[in-house]
């Protein structure tokens, strides 16, 4: 086993160069750069647009070097110290933008990830169970919906309600009072009450097909020979299901894992901003906007390298609860 | 002696059961009725869709919905008092103390009746501790003395592992130990030897009697194997429709049977012990030496590539010789190389070594493994393949007509109405009602789609069909039929069949000469009348005898020949 997750963390080095490579790639290929950019602003806006100055920044930023040089500038800098460039929008290091943004869009997608299997888990098997009854047609409907309204309309309707019916300050994850405010109990209470709607909303396609999925693979397991084998030893009905065909129609849930992320980052950007989450999407769509390759390159690459951790965990966790995946 | 009466456990008095279906209410089993006794076996026999599986699933009130107990009383008897099984609740406490306690259970299918995730032990020692207070470790200790008493070695460190790690016959012990962690009065078998080899089955039952003994078990023993039937039942109830035809101690059923089903079965069944008679291939009638129709030599097929510990000889060595007219049994357990060599002859797995020399109707010889793609289509089309899964081998969405005439139609050889009238003909060949060839292959009967596949194979006049398991998935009354078939088509086509099948009652029936594969290996090549019944080496000699006769007076299994590979 020990074996097994080093030889899949030495597999993440390569795929994870070749994803910088790739994302570095990306965000170069639009025409022009960050200056071009800037200028065509400038001039719009009747400013003067000095030669001199902009020889000077090119050379500062390297924007005259062939693309591998830099790469490998940029590439060498977060290998050797952590250093991801700099926003030309913002004026300030990388990384000191991003970890903020990272850090929200992993509590997040976590605390969706949770709900999500809270949600899907009981109704999936309550439906696989009690296939066509009339709960069962109920979730199913309510499944359908969730698969078929777009987020951002459902963040919306939520908003409105959350307003209207609740009196919440609704968008983003603080109220404004809180929003500069240091954390303590009060500025936690307020967050959680900002955290419900962001988390329904982002969970809502993923625990309609998490549902769909496990009642699937539970419909096909209930009535394998070795269900009948657990009921044939006299073990009570919930455990006889519980303990044998639930464990085995889980995979879907641990790979859950795997996808939950990027999702989470380039499914729901829409939804975030209408939601003004601070959340990396919203900044993502920005940088690219704005051409601000940086800091762009620097979350795509962040991004695709938290995505491998977690089709690595999800794998590791797959081994764990099947015993014929980890014995091949 | 005690009295009779009380040796009785339980009694099945007019038990009924319907599945109510969306269109129909379908009467699964009607006014059954039986004892188990103490230390007897009970056979339960029939065919497929019998309603003998239901009857013994009914017992522990596990039959799936829709089906339902609807009439009759299934009476336990635990020293003077008796409880009536048909009226618990299914889920109720009462019902689950009698689950694994009172009545254990074994299946068919030993690959997936044991779950894949959890380790051996773990299902047995939840068995154990279900039915007694006692703590882990007594638990523990008590599965791997139960995983001793059904024979597997090392039973302390075999807890441990999980059921992919296990051999289809010590799946069927670890499922026999967990069967018997309740220490039940009651044990029923369902078909418990049917997905086994011959010599594994013999085994399997070998244990399964001995612990009855030891431990003064009743048993339901349910199969479609008269052989079996034979070999370890003391009473017979014969089903059939729902229905019990015939019942009585297993003596009076073999031999002086009054039920026209029983003595139908009966008959099938000993038909197929013996080689068939007044059919004699060409070879034999021929005056002078025939050439063969195909020369099979030193074929070899070596699977991986991870030098010698890795790598598998599924074929070793194989060399035989098919005459026209003949018809040649490759008789062997699973994994002993059988359906490679089939599929070797015929090039759909390449070999590793050797050569196949096809001999041409015009007398040309053709080297076989050395056939360019596109003459290989021209081999294919006089050495024609039959399969053994009648219901897999059909495309659905094909009416009968599209799946006769399929291998006419890719080879561009008739269409419009010659290609019915073709379809037509092949059909009343197999013994079929031309009028059905629009209709879908889900309308028609196992056997009669088995029939569709062979018509299949013969719609290029093929010189040599190779037949894989070809009767192996169906009922024995269907099976000699089949078997008749082809036996008719053979005299008709003057055809050449390669029979491969670990059924050794089959192969006797139909072959004129049997190889024995082993490992690989053809170990013994002979007459199919030698081979049965004066087999030369040790290997033969033991799967031989591991064949269940059907005839109670005469019990084979029980002194058998036992054959210890040697360790590789």
């Amino acid at each position: 086993m020990l074996g097994y997750i080093f030889k899949r963390v030495l597999y993440m080095i390569p795929t994870l160069f070749g994803m910088s490579l790739i994302s570095f790639l990306i965000i170069q290929l639009p025409p022009g750069d960050y200056l071009t950019s800037m200028i065509a602003t400038m001039s719009d806006s009747g400013q003067a647009v000095d030669p001199a100055q902009i020889e000077r920044l090119k050379e500062i930023y390297g924007f005259d070097d062939p693309f591998y040089i830099q790469y490998l500038k940029w590439i060498w800098g977060i290998v050797s110290r952590g250093d991801f460039g700099h926003s030309f929008e913002w004026n300030q290091p990388v990384s000191g933008l991003i970890w903020g943004r990272m850090g929200s869009t992993l509590v997040i997608s976590l605390l969706s990830l949770l709900f999500v299997w809270i949600v899907a888990l009981p109704i999936g098997i309550y439906s696989a169970v009690r296939r066509h009854s009339i709960s069962d047609h109920v979730f199913t409907f309510f499944g359908f919906i969730g698969l078929a309204v777009p987020n951002f309309i459902l963040a919306l309707v939520l908003m409105y309600v959350a307003y209207r019916y609740l009196g919440q300050s609704v968008g983003g994850l603080n109220s404004p009072e809180f929003a500069e405010a240091p954390w303590s109990l009060a500025k936690v209470g307020d967050f959680l009450a900002h955290l419900w709607i962001p988390i329904i909303i982002i969970g809502a396609s993923g625990t309609a097909a998490l549902i769909r999925v496990l009642r699937a693979n539970l419909t096909d397991e209930l009535h394998k020979p070795y269900v009948i084998t657990a009921r044939a030893k006299g073990l009570p009905e919930y455990k006889v299901i519980l303990k044998y065909p639930v464990r085995i129609a889980l995979n879907p849930f641990v790979s859950a894992i795997g996808w939950v992320l990027p999702h989470l980052v380039s499914g729901v950007t829409i939804t975030a901003i209408v939601l003004n989450l601070p959340t990396a999407g919203p900044l993502l769509f920005r940088a690219l906007v704005s051409q601000d390759m940086y800091l762009a390159g620097s979350f795509i690459l962040l991004l695709s390298a938290l995505t491998l951790v977690g089709m690595l965990l999800s794998d590791l966790l797959l081994a764990l609860l099947d015993p014929r995946i980890r014995f091949n | 002696m005690t009295d009779p009466a009380e040796d009785v456990v339980l009694s099945v008095e007019n038990l009924s059961i319907d599945f109510r279906l969306r269109t129909h209410i379908l009467h699964a089993v009607e006014n059954v009725s039986f004892d188990l006794k103490r230390g007897q076996t009970l056979c339960l026999v029939g065919e497929s869709g019998s309603g003998k599986s239901v009857t013994a699933r009914s017992l522990l009130q596990i039959v799936d919905r829709p089906g339902s107990i609807v009439g009759g009383r299934i009476l336990l008897r635990n020293g003077g008092a008796v409880t009536d099984i048909a009226r618990l609740d299914p889920d109720g406490q009462a019902m689950r103390a009698i689950r694994g306690r009172r009545i254990g259970l074994i299946f068919q299918e030993p690959m997936s009746s044991l779950s894949p995730v959890h380790t051996i032990g773990s299902q047995i020692i939840e068995a154990v501790r279900l039915h007694s207070d006692l703590d882990k470790r007594a638990a523990r200790a008590k599965t791997v003395e139960l995983l001793r008493q059904v024979e597997i070695p090392n039973p302390d460190q075999m807890a441990d592992r999980y059921t992919f790690e296990f051999s289809g016959g010590m799946r069927q012990r670890a499922m026999i130990a967990m069967a018997l962690a309740g220490n039940p009065d009651i044990l029923i078998a369902d078909e418990p030897t049917t997905a086994l080899d011959v010599t594994t089955q013999a085994e399997i039952l070998d244990l399964i009697k001995r612990l009855q003994v030891e431990r003064g078990m009743a048993m339901l023993l349910i199969t479609h194997d008269m052989g079996i039937v034979a070999e370890v039942a003391d009473d017979v109830a014969v089903m059939r429709f729902g229905r019990i035809v015939e019942r009585g101690p297993v003596d009076a059923i073999y031999h002086d049977a009054q039920h026209p089903y029983t003595r139908q079965l009966l008959a099938s069944t000993v038909k197929l012990t013996r080689h068939v008679e007044g059919r004699l291939p060409a070879v034999a009638v021929a005056s002078q030496p025939l050439r063969p129709i195909l020369s099979v030599r030193n074929l070899g097929k070596t699977f991986g590539w991870h030098g010698k510990t890795n790598s598998l000889r599924a074929v070793d060595d194989a060399n035989f010789d098919l005459y026209p007219g003949e018809n040649l049994g490759i008789v062997g357990e699973s994994g002993s190389g059988k359906t490679t060599l089939g599929r070797l002859i015929l090039r759909t797995v390449e070999p590793t070594t050797g050569s196949v020399i096809y001999h041409n109707k015009d007398s040309s010889e053709v080297e076989v493994t050395s056939l360019t793609k596109k003459e290989l289509r021209g081999f294919h089309r006089e050495v024609r393949l039959v399969f053994q899964d009648p219901f897999a081998s059909l495309n659905p969405r094909m009416t009968v007509k599209e799946v006769i005439g399929d291998p006419l139609v890719v080879n561009g050889l008739a269409k419009g109405k010659v290609l019915e009238e073709r379809v037509a003909e092949l059909m009343r060949l197999v013994g079929l009602d031309p009028m059905g060839m629009e209709r879908y292959p889900h309308a028609f009967s196992g056997g009669q789609r088995q029939r569709i596949g062979i018509a299949r194979a013969l719609a290029l006049d093929p010189r040599i069909i190779i037949a894989d398991e070809a009767t192996s998935a169906l009922d024995v009354s269907i099976r000699s039929q089949i078997l008749d078939l082809l036996l008719d088509i053979r005299q008709r086509l003057n055809l050449s069949f390669i029979f491969i099948s670990h059924d050794i009652s089959v192969v006797r029936y139909f072959c004129d000469r049997v190889a024995v594969m082993h490992r690989g290996k053809i170990v013994e090549l002979g007459e199919a009348e030698q081979i049965c019944t004066a087999p030369q080496e040790a290997y033969t000699k033991s799967l031989i005898s591991a064949v269940p006769n059907p005839d109670p007076r005469d019990k084979r299994m029980l002194h058998r020949h036992r054959f210890v590979a040697p360790v590789l």
